[in-house]
């Protein structure tokens, strides 16, 4: 409790309740968010993305079993989930960011339940962690049924090495990816005040806008591009990879009547990976909470 | 003891854009009492106290709860209060019960108080049978009554409405009347929006009314008729059977004491009767008397609604 000189007023006041500190009020919040989350028909919809991913999954394994189409999938856990968690992960990670995260805080304005919590005794920093805090939860579950079904094949196929170590830290980079990317999506929602526009908005970019992004950047301004999340996505396969691809590679080619092409590809070594998603996390959770903090509820 | 009870306006001033909604407010409300904030639609109401909950904030001008200023300490100055501002909407997978213990919670109210409370505020508002129910399937009027359960649930010393008798059916509204009446005690300041004038005179000891964006008087309810007329009382009678123009020229105009008596419809007049509530006594006798079918009489709005018209007409 801190000692201020107005702690007379509280005493005297018949209003019950001594408020929480802000750190308590986001767990608090995140809480009573993350029961909403678990009993909408999103979370409903989010499971069911992920089962029929899985599924798919699962039948191809099972249907190719023992033939050359897929032998090159099992033959180590590090193909395995370098392909499926690895390449995969993040299809179900965008899924669950836009499902959880995309009108977390447009809703708030667009359908007023903004009103409900925002005339309480809590500051705007606690609203926006808290159900920050909810979206990240409801999108971990998700990825970890995604992983579970893996797992789940990978003991089927793989033997006794089903469960790598290399997993457990693609698993954390996938989390530092999904901070990214929920950072992004809230800040996208804390712009507009109209859910659609702010889901819209982060599905087009997040699925392939920001890859064509990059494509054109490297293609024409050929430089690397390493202010794009999607550049930094392949890094969650680094784990299971025995040697990293190169940081730039230039390739030429002949072109017709003679002419060369050179093409460059730019991969993210490691720590840049990790230090793109870091920042994209900082950058965005800092940027989206001034935004919420000045936004008018009118 | 209502000591440090207070809300206070301070040049408080929105523009949106070009257009000014409220124009340097200095309004200061002290004391346990329940002040009406009255204005026409558009009249900057909602605004005004948007800024006092922090939703929307000031252009120029501060807004101070027992002194402590909203813009510079949201939290702390919300910490009394209890509000209601445009019919907020609650997470559709919850119910009335988990609401409020969010609310709660994030109140810092401990588990027993609000289960305690919660049976209380749910009880008070008539929503009792619904505690479990999820909103999602709510009307509009249910659900207002469960957000003032909400804004009572502390039991705040503050109480910040905005027509809180919105979206309710007419015996809502007389429910929310009382409510409210039943809420003015010793330490509590409230501070109610309302464009229903019978309502204000109903519920608020004191009156505020803004148009276009500027206060255009504070007054006491009691003061408001002196202002318009001093020392005059007004009254509105009610008849079994229609009475003429010539009945209340001949039979009630003469009666001394009765300085306006008007037609109002076909079975009821208006009278302002001017001298202390003796005259008031002998002219209601005399009235009942004349057997002309008098069923009932009661002190009208009229003063203020005269007053409200008066003083919003000169904004034009
Ligand atoms: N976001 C906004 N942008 C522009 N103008 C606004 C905005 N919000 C309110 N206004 C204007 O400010 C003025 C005051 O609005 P306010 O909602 O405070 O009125 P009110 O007194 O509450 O009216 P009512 O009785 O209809 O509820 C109105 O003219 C309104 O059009
Ligand atoms: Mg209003």
């Amino acid at each position: 409790m801190a000692a201020t000189p107005t702690a007379t007023a509280e005493s005297t006041s018949r209003t019950i309740g001594q408020v929480p500190e802000t750190w308590r009020q986001s767990l608090l919040l995140s809480r009573y968010q993350f029961r909403d989350y678990l009993r909408s028909r999103r979370f409903i919809l989010m499971m069911a993305i992920v089962v029929a991913i899985g599924a798919i999954i699962s039948f191809i394994l099972a249907y190719f079993h023992g033939t050359t189409t897929i032998a090159g999938l099992t033959s180590s856990s590090d193909a395995f989930y370098g392909s499926f968690w690895g390449g995969g992960a993040y299809v179900v990670i965008i899924f669950a960011g836009i499902i959880f995260g995309g009108d977390a805080i447009a809703g708030e304005f667009q359908n007023k339940t903004g009103y409900f919590l925002m005339g309480l005794p809590i500051r705007r920093a606690a609203v926006y962690v808290g159900k920050f805090l909810a979206s990240l939860g409801a999108s971990i579950a998700a990825m970890v049924v995604y992983l579970v079904i893996l797992v789940g094949n990978g003991a089927v196929y793989l033997g006794t090495g089903f469960f790598p170590f290399a997993l457990v830290e693609s698993f954390a980079i996938a989390l530092l990816y999904l901070l990214a990317l929920l950072g992004a999506v809230f800040l996208f929602s804390s712009m507009f005040k109209n859910s659609l526009y702010a889901v819209l908005v982060v599905a087009i970019l997040f699925l392939f806008g920001f890859t064509i992004l990059q494509d054109l950047i490297v293609a024409l301004v050929k430089i690397e591009p390493w202010f794009i999340i999607d550049y930094a996505r392949v890094t969650i396969a680094y784990p299971f990879d025995a040697t990293l691809p190169p940081h730039i590679a230039t390739t030429t080619t002949m072109g017709p009547r003679g002419t060369r092409i050179t093409t460059t590809t730019y991969s993210p070594t490691y720590p840049e990976g990790l230090a793109i998603m870091a920042g994209y996390f900082i950058f965005t959770a800092i940027a989206g909470l001034f935004l919420f903090e000045r936004e008018e509820f009118t | 003891m209502s000591a440090g009870l207070s809300l206070e306006a301070v040049g408080l001033t929105k523009r949106f854009n070009s257009f000014t909604a409220l124009d340097h407010l200095n309004l200061k409300v002290e004391g346990s009492k329940c002040l009406g904030f009255l204005g026409p639609n558009g009249a900057g109401k909602t605004t005004t106290l948007k800024m006092f909950t922090d939703l929307i904030f000031p252009s120029e001008g501060e807004a101070f709860i027992n002194g402590v200023s909203v813009q510079r300490d949201r939290k702390r100055a919300l910490s009394v209060v209890g509000d209601l501002i445009e019919s907020p909407e609650i997470y559709g997978s919850l119910s009335p019960r988990e609401a409020l213990e969010m609310s709660g919670a994030l109140r810092g109210m401990r588990s027993e108080e609000i289960r305690a409370r919660t049976k209380v505020v749910l009880e008070e508002v008539k929503m009792s049978e619904w505690t479990d129910q999820r909103f999602g399937r709510f009307s509009k009027g249910m659900k207002q009554r469960v957000n003032i359960a909400a804004a009572l649930l502390s039991d705040p010393e503050v109480l910040i409405l905005d027509e809180p008798s919105t979206g309710l059916d007419p015996r809502g509204m007389a429910e929310v009347r009382s409510i409210v009446r039943s809420l003015k005690s010793e330490h509590r300041l409230i501070f109610m929006s309302s464009h229903i004038l019978s309502e204000v005179v109903d519920v608020c000891d004191e009156v505020a009314l803004i148009d276009h964006g500027r206060l255009l008087f504070y007054d006491t309810l009691e003061n408001v008729s002196t202002r318009l007329n001093a020392n005059a009382s007004s009254v509105e009678l009610s008849f079994v059977r229609p009475i003429s123009e010539e009945t209340i020229a001949s039979q009630i105009r003469p009666i001394p004491g009765v300085t306006t008596a008007l037609l109002v419809g076909p079975q009821r007049a208006r009278l302002i009767i001017s001298g202390g509530p003796e005259t008031q006594a002998q002219v209601l006798e005399r009235i009942a008397g004349a057997r002309l079918g008098l069923v009932s009489f009661e002190p009208s709005t009229s003063a203020l609604e005269e007053l409200y018209l008066r003083e919003i007409s000169k904004g034009d």
